[in-house]
């Protein structure tokens, strides 16, 4: 899933200070389990923008909605009259939310109330981690289904490096050197030989290295 | 301001505050008239969204009363409060009022003293710190 974290109230208040009516939307995917975004984030951070902008002396009509899910257009088309009678609309989805919007929805302005994170899950309640990277050519087969793009600070593809100790990574002593749990993992499935095949250089053009990419299934196409 | 008269809402648990608070009154014991209580069953049942709501409409201070820590009736109901208490005095900050205005408290059904105390406390506290909005702005909001 897609994490977020949400923008600092100032910075919320500052890109919406021109406006007296907006839309705040939420998004009921990703951003719904990671607490950023969903219907009930819509409602603490509409109370919170009301309560502020009270104090500040300057009040805000606020039309707050969830659509299913912000990326796709069959879901936020529901919303295109209401979206019309406000000035903008403050969307608290991913960073994939705010540009369908502003795409789709051309005439009006979508603000993004939240910073996207990574692709991730939660290791345990409230705490989410990355784990992908979208680099578009998955190597897990091979790293006992640990991931050293996400999780390598170096992005290395031959560790440890000489920064690993006591399983911990040099960047950050918090962080588990992964290549140390690759290494582990390998050992107990009895694969270690996977790291032994010589493999050729990574070529990153299938990560964001080239520019945009894009995923076509034509089959699907109309 | 001396003429200030505070409002403050209570989130009250059925088994322990609500309680505690009827037996202050079968105690005749006073305390300010400016709490006003919500009774729930258990602290647990409440969101952050209830208090920050209660701020919205206009109350300077929130206070939500549990049970004493591991007498909950639910087992956990009065810890998830006291997380959520103090997530919300995050939000209130945010905002611009101080986090003091929302308080979390454990006391027993047979504390009827101790309700009273809070009450007093809390209402001490929130005068000392003043209305949530300007006054003129507030009677427009609630209105």
């Amino acid at each position: 899933m897609i994490v977020a974290d949400r923008k600092p109230l100032d910075e919320i208040l500052a890109s919406i200070e021109p406006y007296k009516k907006i839309m705040l939307m939420g998004c009921g995917g990703c951003v719904t389990i990671c607490f950023s975004g969903g219907a009930k984030a819509v409602e603490l951070l509409a109370s919170q923008i009301r309560m502020a902008r009270n104090k500040a002396g300057s009040d805000i009509d606020i039309v707050e909605c969830t659509p299913e899910r912000q990326c796709e257009f069959e879901f936020i088309d529901a919303f295109k009259e209401q979206i019309a009678s406000v000035e903008a609309v403050l969307s608290i989805a991913c960073g994939v939310g705010v540009q369908t919007m502003n795409e789709h929805l051309a005439e009006g302005v979508t603000i993004p109330g939240l910073n996207t994170k990574f692709m991730g899950y939660p290791v345990e309640h409230g705490l989410w981690q990355e784990r992908c990277a979208g680099c578009g050519d998955c190597v897990l087969q091979w790293t006992g289904g640990l991931c050293p793009v996400a999780r390598c600070a170096k992005r290395l593809f031959n560790g440890p490096c000489g920064g690993s100790a006591g399983g911990r990574c040099e960047v950050d002593k918090e962080v588990e050197c992964v290549w140390q749990l690759i290494h582990d993992r390998l050992e107990k499935l009895n694969k270690l030989e996977n790291l032994e095949i010589v493999r050729p250089a990574r070529d990153w053009r299938t990560s964001t290295n080239a520019g945009q990419r894009k995923v076509k299934f034509e089959e699907a196409m109309l | 301001m001396t003429d200030f008269e505070p409002k403050i809402v209570a989130f009250c648990c059925n088994f322990c505050a609500f309680a505690a608070a009827d037996l202050a009154g079968a105690m005749r014991l006073q305390y300010p008239p400016n709490v006003r209580i919500v009774r729930l069953p258990c602290t647990g049942k409440v969101d952050a969204l209830h208090l920050l709501k209660a701020f919205e409409s206009g109350a300077d201070g929130v206070f939500v009363a549990g049970c004493m820590e591991g007498e909950c009736h639910f087992l956990e109901g009065n810890l998830r409060a006291r997380k959520r208490v103090a997530y919300v005095k995050r939000l209130i900050a945010e905002v611009g009022l101080e986090p003091e205005r929302v308080e979390m408290f454990n006391l027993s059904s047979a504390m009827g003293g101790r309700f009273a105390e809070i009450a007093e406390e809390m209402t001490a506290r929130v005068k000392r710190l003043g209305p949530t909005v300007p006054a003129r702005r507030k009677e427009a909001a609630e209105s």
